[in-house]
C-alpha cells in the first residue's frame, strides 16, 4: 500500500485546488546552465581547451616540433635562466612545452569526443534494446556483452593495435571496442528499472508501440545516467590515450601528445621537472573538468534532479 | 446482457510460466483461477479484495495488458484476447486506465502538457500541437486544474493534483471504459473525497463504464453500483452494493465488512470474530 | 490525582527549510498510565513530528522553538544524548509504520529481536532468544521458532508487524508510540493487530500514543483522542465525545469527508469554502498572536 501523504504542503481540507504558488517558474535551459557554477567552470575550461585545440596553429607561440638544442631544458618563466619566448620552458630537445601541450590537446580532445561518443552511441542503443524489446533480444545482447567482457581489455587493445597499426584511429577504435559494454550494461539496467514504472504502462495503454514507448518515454529518463557515464568515459578516454602514447602505441611520435610528453618528461624529471609536470597537470585538469561538467549538466538539465 | 460492454469469462492468469530461460521454464504462479466479470455501459463496478486476491491482475487482464492462460475478454463484441498487439491498438483508445501511484504513472521528465497532448496527437484527435493544447485546456478546466499546469512537471504538483492529471489523461481520448486501480489509496481523506466526486461526475457525464479496484470497501460503497468481491484469485461474491453491504451471502464478505472500523464507539468490535480468524498464519 | 505518564506542554516547532513556517503550534496533550491516546490528523498535520520529538529523532531541518515533553518527571527535550538513549528502548518504544522497511532485510529475526534485550537488559544470547520466543508466542505467532529463524522477506506484512510489536513490548516499556501501525496492512489483518495491541497494552499497563489518520481505527482502540490540524490541537477529549459530538469545524469536516459503508451517500461532498476559509483564518490569527518562534522559555 502506498504511504499516505506524498503531499508536500501542509494538510488542508481544501475547497478549491490550486497550484502551489511557492514554486518559482522554471527558467529556460540556457539560463539554468549559466547559473550552475559547475557547468560554468568546468564547461568553460573544456571550451577553452577546444578553442586551444582548434586554434593551435594561431595560438601556440612556437612550433611544437622545432628542436633547438641550444635552448634545451629551459625552465618556465619566473625561474632563473628562463627565456621569455618559452613560457612554460622547453624539453630535452629544446621544444616549447606550452606549444606542445596546446597541440597535444588536439589529440586528447579528439579521442575524448569521438571515442567516448561512439562507445556511448553503440552501447546505449544496444542497452536500450536489451532492456525493453523482449526476452530474446535481451538474451542475445547480454550474452554478447558477457563474452565480450571476458577478454582482458589491455590485451585486446594491444592485439587490436598490432593488427590495425598505430595511429589515432586505432586508439579510438580500441576504446570504443572495449568500453561500449560499460554503457550497454548500465543503460540496460536503468532501462529495465524505468520499464517497471506505471508511466510506461500508461504509454502502452494510450496506444504507443514498444519502440515508440522506448524512445519517447524511457529514454529521457535514462539520459541523466547517460550524461554522467559519457563524461566519465571522456575522462577515461583521455587517460587511455595518454597511456597508449606513453608506451608509444598511439599516434606517430612527431605529433605531440600529453602521454608522450609524460614519457619523455619522466626520464629527465630531476633536471627538468616541468616537462613532466605540465602535461600531467593538463591531463588531470581535463579529467576533473569532464567529471564536474557531467555532474553539473545532469543536475541543471534534469527537471527531477533540480528540485 | 445487451448493455454489457466488457465481459470476461473463465479468466485464468499465471505469472512466470512463459518467460524464456535457458535453465528451463520456472513453475508458473497462478493468480486468477477462472474469473467471470461483466461491466455494462455507463456502469461503475467495484472490484474489492485484500492483498493477494488478484484484483490488480484482473484489471490488467481486462485491459489486455496481461495475456490470460485461459478464458476470454470481450470488449464491445470483439474478443480482445484473441487479437494480436497490432490489431488491439485501435481498441486501446476506448479502454483507458488510471493508476495507483501518481508519482510513477506520470513520466517525471515530461511536462503535464506533453503527457496530455501526446494521446491526442497519436490518435489523430488533433492535427497540431496547438489544437491539442486547446483541447487539453478544456480537460484541465473540467478536472479542476489551472491551465498553467501544462508547463509543470509532476513533482511540482500535490498528490491530489497528480491524480487529477491521471484522470484527465484517461478521459482525454473519450474512451468507453476506464479502469481505476487503487487511485485514491495514497491520498488524504479530503483529497480523496474531491477525486471521487470528480470521477463520479465524469462517469455520469461521459457515460463511462468504470471498473474501480480498491481494498477500501467504504470508498467502493460511495461510488459503485455493483461490487465484485475477490479472494485468492476467485470471485467470492458479486451483486449490487445495496444488497452486498447490508446482507452479504458469503461469510468471507461478511468478515471483510465487519473488519472495517467505523468511526463509532463499539466496545464489542475488537473481540468479535476473534475465534474464527486464524492468527499467526504468516 | 496521579501525574500523567507523558505530558506534552505547548510544543512548538518550525521548518527551517520552508522559511520558518510553523509545523507545530503549541501542542499540548497528556497520556495517563494505561491509556491509549489517539493522535489524529491528515498528512502534514505534524503527527509524526510530535512522535519524532518524543523519540529525539527530529530531522535537522525542523527546529523546536518552545514547549516541554515531560516523561517521568524529566523534560526529554533538554536531556543530554546519553541519558535520552537510556530512556529510549527501555521506557519508550516505537512500533513503526512500515513493517517492510523497519526490519533489516539482511539479518534474521532472532538477531534483530535480541539486540535490545542483550544491550539493555544484559541477557546472554541464549536467554535473549528464549525471551524472544516467548514474546512471539505472546503476539499469537503459532510457530515462533520458524519465524525466529526467518529473514524478514520470508514473512507476510502482518507477521512482520507482529514481530515489531513484540520487539516494542520486549523491554516492558512504559510508553509505546505506535506510528500508524496498521496503515500498510489488509483490513482483516489490521483488526487482528489492533486487538493484539490492546491486549498487550492492558496486560502490561503500557501507555500508548497511537498516531493515525484513520478516525475509524482511533474509534476502536483509543480512550482519548487529540485532533491535529496544521500543527495545532483543535479538539481533545474522550473518543466517544469527540466523535459523537465534535465541537470544532475541522473535526466535523473530517468526519464528513470519510466515506462509510453503512452510509452510502457519505464521503463525496467537499468541504464548503467558507469552512476552509474559517479554518485558515483561525490558524492565521493564532500565528499573528506571536506564540511561535519565541525563545524557549520552558
Amino acid at each position: 500500500m502506498l504511504e499516505r501523504g506524498d503531499v508536500k504542503h501542509s494538510a488542508q481540507i481544501a475547497g478549491a485546488p490550486a497550484i502551489k504558488e511557492a514554486e518559482p517558474r522554471p527558467l529556460p535551459v540556457y539560463l539554468r546552465l549559466v547559473r550552475d557554477p559547475k557547468v560554468v567552470c568546468a564547461g568553460g575550461f573544456i571550451l577553452l581547451l577546444v578553442v586551444l585545440a582548434i586554434g593551435a596553429p594561431l595560438i601556440a607561440p612556437q612550433d611544437p616540433l622545432a628542436q633547438n638544442l641550444l635552448n634545451a631544458t629551459l625552465p618556465p618563466v619566473g625561474f632563473a635562466d628562463a627565456e621569455p619566448g618559452f613560457l612554460l620552458g622547453t624539453d630535452g630537445l629544446g621544444r616549447d612545452v606550452l606549444s606542445r601541450v596546446i597541440y597535444g590537446s588536439r589529440v586528447s580532445l579528439t579521442v575524448a569526443f569521438v571515442a567516448a561518443g561512439l562507445a556511448c552511441l553503440i552501447g546505449s542503443l544496444l542497452g536500450l534494446m536489451a532492456g525493453y524489446l523482449g526476452a530474446i533480444t535481451d538474451a542475445v545482447i547480454s550474452r554478447l556483452v558477457d563474452v565480450w567482457m571476458a577478454f582482458p581489455p589491455v590485451l585486446l587493445s594491444i592485439l587490436l593495435i598490432a593488427v590495425i597499426g598505430t595511429g589515432l584511429h586505432s586508439v579510438i577504435i580500441a576504446i570504443v571496442v572495449i568500453d561500449w559494454t560499460r554503457f550497454c550494461r548500465v543503460v540496460r539496467t536503468e532501462t529495465m528499472n524505468q520499464a517497471q514504472m506505471d508511466y510506461v504502462v500508461a504509454a502502452r495503454t494510450i496506444g504507443f508501440s514498444r519502440p515508440a514507448t522506448l524512445f519517447r518515454e524511457i529514454l529521457p529518463n535514462v539520459v541523466p545516467v547517460l550524461i554522467a557515464l559519457l563524461t566519465l568515459e571522456m575522462g577515461i578516454a583521455v587517460v587511455v590515450e595518454a597511456i597508449l602514447s606513453f608506451v608509444g602505441l598511439s599516434v606517430s611520435s612527431d605529433t605531440p601528445t600529453w602521454g608522450g610528453m609524460i614519457a619523455e618528461g619522466r626520464q629527465i624529471v630531476h633536471e627538468a621537472w616541468w616537462v613532466l609536470a605540465v602535461p600531467l597537470a593538463a591531463l588531470f585538469a581535463t579529467v576533473v573538468a569532464f567529471n564536474q561538467l557531467g555532474d553539473g549538466l545532469a543536475r541543471s538539465l534534469d527537471p527531477v534532479l533540480r528540485r | 446482457m445487451a448493455d454489457d460492454l466488457l465481459i470476461a469469462r473463465g479468466l485464468v492468469v499465471a505469472y512466470g510460466g512463459h518467460s524464456a530461460s535457458f535453465l528451463g521454464a520456472r513453475k508458473p504462479v497462478p493468480v486468477l483461477h477462472g474469473v467471470d466479470i461483466r461491466v455494462g455501459r455507463g456502469e461503475t463496478v467495484g472490484i474489492v479484495g485484500e492483498s493477494g486476491s488478484g484484483k490488480t491482475t484482473l484489471g490488467r487482464a481486462l485491459l489486455g495488458l496481461v495475456r490470460p492462460a485461459a478464458g476470454t475478454v470481450t470488449f464491445a463484441g470483439s474478443d480482445i484476447t484473441a487479437l494480436e498487439e497490432k490489431a488491439r491498438r485501435p481498441l486501446r483508445r476506448r479502454m483507458q486506465m488510471i493508476f495507483q501511484d501518481p508519482m510513477s504513472s506520470l513520466n517525471p521528465r515530461h511536462t503535464i502538457g506533453r503527457i496530455l497532448t501526446e494521446p491526442l496527437l497519436l490518435h489523430g484527435f488533433a492535427a497540431s500541437r496547438k489544437s491539442a493544447l486547446s483541447m487539453v485546456h478544456g480537460v484541465l478546466d473540467r478536472v479542476g486544474l489551472s491551465r498553467t499546469t501544462v508547463d509543470r512537471y509532476s513533482f511540482e504538483l500535490s498528490g491530489g493534483q497528480r491524480q487529477r492529471v491521471g484522470i484527465a489523461r484517461a478521459v482525454v481520448l473519450k474512451p468507453d471504459f476506464v479502469l481505476a486501480d487503487e487511485i485514491v489509496s495514497g491520498l488524504d481523506v479530503s483529497t480523496q473525497a474531491q477525486v471521487l466526486q470528480l470521477l463520479k461526475e465524469l462517469t455520469g457525464e461521459m457515460h463511462l463504464a468504470l471498473a474501480f479496484i480498491s481494498h477500501d470497501l467504504s470508498v467502493v460503497r460511495s461510488i459503485c453500483q455493483r461490487v465484485v468481491v475477490m479472494r485468492e484469485g476467485q470471485v467470492v461474491e458479486e451483486g449490487p452494493c445495496q444488497r452486498v453491504f447490508t446482507a452479504a451471502s458469503s461469510s468471507y464478505t461478511r468478515m471483510l465488512i465487519d473488519a472495517i472500523p467505523l468511526p463509532t464507539i463499539d466496545p464489542g468490535w475488537l473481540a468479535r470474530g476473534a475465534a474464527t480468524e486464524s492468527a499467526g498464519a504468516g | 490525582m496521579t501525574a500523567p505518564r507523558l505530558a506534552i506542554e505547548a510544543l512548538s516547532a518550525i521548518s527551517l527549510r520552508a522559511n520558518n513556517a510553523p509545523i507545530l503550534r503549541r501542542v499540548s496533550l497528556t497520556v495517563d498510565t494505561g491509556e491509549v491516546h489517539g493522535l489524529v490528523g491528515e498528512s502534514g498535520a505534524g503527527k509524526s513530528t510530535i512522535a519524532k520529538a518524543i523519540l529525539g529523532i527530529i530531522p535537522s531541518q525542523v527546529k523546536v522553538t518552545g514547549g516541554r515533553i515531560i516523561f517521568e518527571g524529566r523534560d526529554l527535550l533538554s536531556l543530554p544524548a546519553n541519558e535520552l538513549r537510556a530512556v529510549l528502548g527501555r521506557d519508550i518504544a516505537l512500533v513503526p509504520q512500515d513493517p517492510s522497511t523497519a526490519l533489516n532485510p539482511s539479518r534474521r529475526i532472532d538477531a534483530q529481536m535480541t539486540d535490545g534485550l542483550r544491550l539493555k537488559r544484559g541477557l546472554s544470547a541464549k536467554e535473549a532468544r528464549l525471551r524472544a520466543r516467548a514474546l512471539l508466542a505472546e503476539v499469537q505467532i503459532r510457530d515462533p521458532e520458524r519465524v525466529l529463524s526467518s529473514y524478514p522477506h520470508q514473512l507476510s506484512g502482518g507477521m512482520r508487524q507482529r514481530v515489531l510489536i513484540a520487539a516494542a513490548f520486549a523491554l516492558e516499556p512504559k510508553l509505546v508510540i505506535a506510528d500508524e501501525p496498521t496503515t500498510a496492512l489488509d483490513v482483516t489483518v489490521q483488526k487482528q493487530i489492533l486487538r493484539l495491541i490492546r491486549a498487550l497494552q492492558e496486560r502490561h499497563g503500557t501507555s500508548v500514543l497511537f498516531v493515525s489518520h484513520d478516525l475509524g481505527v482511533v474509534a476502536k482502540i483509543c480512550d482519548r483522542v487529540s485532533v491535529l490540524y496544521m500543527g495545532k490541537v483543535v479538539e481533545q477529549g474522550r473518543t466517544g465525545d469527540v466523535l459523537q459530538a465534535p465541537h470544532h469545524a475541522y473535526t466535523k469536516a473530517l468526519l464528513a469527508a470519510n466515506p462509510r459503508y453503512d452510509r452510502p451517500d457519505t464521503g463525496l461532498e467537499p468541504t464548503p469554502p467558507e469552512v476552509v476559509a474559517a479554518l485558515r483564518a483561525e490558524i492565521a490569527a493564532f500565528d499573528a498572536g506571536g506564540s511561535i518562534g519565541e525563545a524557549r522559555d520552558g
